[in-house]
């Protein structure tokens, strides 16, 4: 099964040695186990910087835990196992070594509800700085508005900076959650559903939110709306029972697919 | 007649029984409590507080009484609270699943049901005998912590519990380590609900006398404690020795100090509602 996927990778020849340093993902034969179930199968992916990359595929094909093995956010669920190799920026992340705090720091990550904590707006977007130990006033105040305008944010709520987030709207808590993301500055931000609990004209304030934020940032989306996953990415990976089943430019993907199951789920004919 | 009335006639009758019984609870306090006041009123007054105790039931006061319960209670908080908060966490956040950790917290969930008398003798054997503390108020207060110690680690860990795990997360992936994330997040979220356990459990704690009767508190102690090791009285004690006179004077001297103690622990319980109330507003 690997090397069909592996000689079905448009990007194969990216394993290349001299372009090394255009990787910012890398997996290499990465097996999931909660307890005796296996949820991943073996998946080999590359990533290049400042794309955006989706994946899609139905509920329980272990996109969003495959997702979560980038900022090893599945190392608190009970019977978690894994093998394989993760390397992010040339460094393997599940090495004893790695301090999943410093990780974590560079891989921001937003998650499918808003889940701003019961704090100010300004203490939300300077969470991050302040558990880093950062002390100066001056350089929080400029994070946390340089946060907010980026998450298209600043002028919803300059005057309020004191106000509780829980009385945003959802669209603007989302947009919040972004906005505390960025502040920690990372390079790559992982959204797990970012838009499915939002209507749409905040989807849509947050989709291009997400296309302007490529210029800086790897983004890699989980995403059950297939429009939204060909309008903002440039990669697209669909996944089917803990296999990679097709990972290719989302042009192709949705207009070329080259795997059966590919076009019967992005047709709507199952998932 | 058809199912939807049949359904609305077992709706309202369950509605009237439970007010019934609702009634029922609070009327029975309200008598409780107007036959306490009614014979206690008269003896409330500033010497009664700030009294001795006495033979004379007309001279009798309860200064050494009330001090001793205020010491008892604020060296408990001491010892109880930290250590019950410290375990409530340890066992949410930290304990991995084994049958160890199963195995303690049945054991703990257990410990709440023990009578508060055998306590008493296990302090007795403890804290008196073996540690020497002798019938102190430090050794009142340890076997009182020992004692509402289950109660706060349940309610600790409950309020915990409710925190939402997407906040926990949220905090995780901005790169917080465990403790910054309790100590952010899930303490501030927490607090009220633990609050209120300790605040319950001392209550609680302020009525009990069998385990203190038994690791020494007196009922005539004519000064109070200036140390950990002096003895000690407390208001229930003395409540208690008072019903078993049979002067009349001593009858009322002990409703009116049941009147103070039921003020003591009203004030605890209000102040724990002002507290929880004022933290949630300032959350949400």
């Amino acid at each position: 099964m690997e090397t069909t996927i592996e000689q079905t990778l448009p990007m194969d020849n990216i394993v290349d040695k001299s372009l090394k340093k255009t990787h910012t993902i890398e997996v290499n034969d990465a097996k999931v186990w909660y307890d005796d179930f296996m949820a991943i199968k073996g998946i080999d992916m590359v990533i290049k910087p400042n794309t955006i990359t989706s994946f899609i595929g139905p509920s329980g094909c272990g996109k969003s835990t495959f997702l979560r093995l980038f900022n090893r956010m599945n190392d608190y669920v009970d019977g978690f196992k894994m093998e394989g190799k993760i390397k992010v920026n040339g460094r393997n992340i599940y090495k004893d070594k790695v301090h999943v705090e410093e990780l974590r720091k560079e891989i921001g990550m937003v998650f499918q509800k808003p889940n701003p904590f019961p704090k100010s707006i300004y203490e939300n977007v300077a969470y991050g700085l302040k558990i880093q130990g950062i002390k100066d006033k001056n350089l929080i105040n400029d994070r946390v508005e340089k946060a907010l305008k980026q998450a298209d944010l600043w002028e919803d709520v300059k005057d309020n900076l004191k106000k509780s987030a829980l009385t945003l709207s959802g669209g603007q808590q989302q947009r919040l959650c972004i906005a505390r993301t960025l502040a920690v500055e990372p390079s790559i931000i992982l959204m797990d559903e970012p838009t499915s609990a939002l209507d749409p004209i905040s989807t849509s304030k947050i989709e291009d939110l997400i296309f302007e934020l490529k210029e800086k940032y790897t983004i890699i989306i989980v995403t059950h709306n297939m429009q939204q996953a060909s309008r903002i990415s440039d990669y697209t990976a669909f996944f089917y029972l803990g296999n990679l089943i097709e990972f290719d430019k989302t042009k192709n993907i949705f207009t070329n697919p080259q795997k059966k199951q590919t076009e019967n789920y992005i047709t709507g004919r199952f998932g | 007649m058809n199912n939807l009335q049949k359904n609305r006639i077992i709706d309202t009758s369950f509605k009237t029984v439970g007010l019934l019984f609702t009634l029922l609870g609070i009327l029975i306090l309200v008598i409780l409590l107007y036959n306490i006041i009614r014979v206690g009123y008269t003896r409330i007054n500033w010497d009664f507080l700030t009294s001795l105790p006495s033979r004379k039931p007309e001279r009798a006061g309860i200064f050494t009484a009330i001090i001793g319960t205020l010491d008892l209670m604020l060296l408990t908080i001491v010892f109880a609270i930290p250590v019950g908060i410290g375990a409530g966490l340890y066992l949410e956040e930290y304990a991995k699943k084994s049958r160890w950790s199963t195995l303690l917290e049945i054991n703990i969930a257990n410990l709440a049901g023990v009578p508060s008398i055998i306590y008493g003798l296990l302090g007795l054997g403890i804290f008196v005998r073996f540690f020497g503390f002798g019938g102190s108020i430090l050794s009142g207060a340890l076997t009182l912590s020992l004692l509402i110690l289950p109660i706060i680690i349940v309610a600790t860990r409950e309020a915990i519990k409710a925190v939402p795990p997407s906040l926990k997360e949220a905090s995780f992936a901005l790169g917080a380590s465990k403790w910054q994330t309790l100590q952010k997040v899930v303490l501030p979220s927490s607090f009220g609900g633990i609050l209120t356990g300790v605040i319950l459990s001392l209550s609680r704690a302020i009525g009990e006398t069998a385990p203190l009767i038994v690791v020494g508190a007196m009922a005539y102690v004519p000064f109070i404690p200036h140390s950990l090791f002096d003895t000690f009285s407390i208001l229930p004690m003395q409540i208690f020795t008072w019903t078993t006179r049979p002067q009349e004077g001593f009858a009322i001297a002990a409703a009116a100090a049941i009147i103070i103690l039921l003020v003591i622990t009203f004030v605890m319980n209000g102040i724990a509602v002002y507290l929880r109330n004022k933290w949630q507003n300032k959350l949400s």
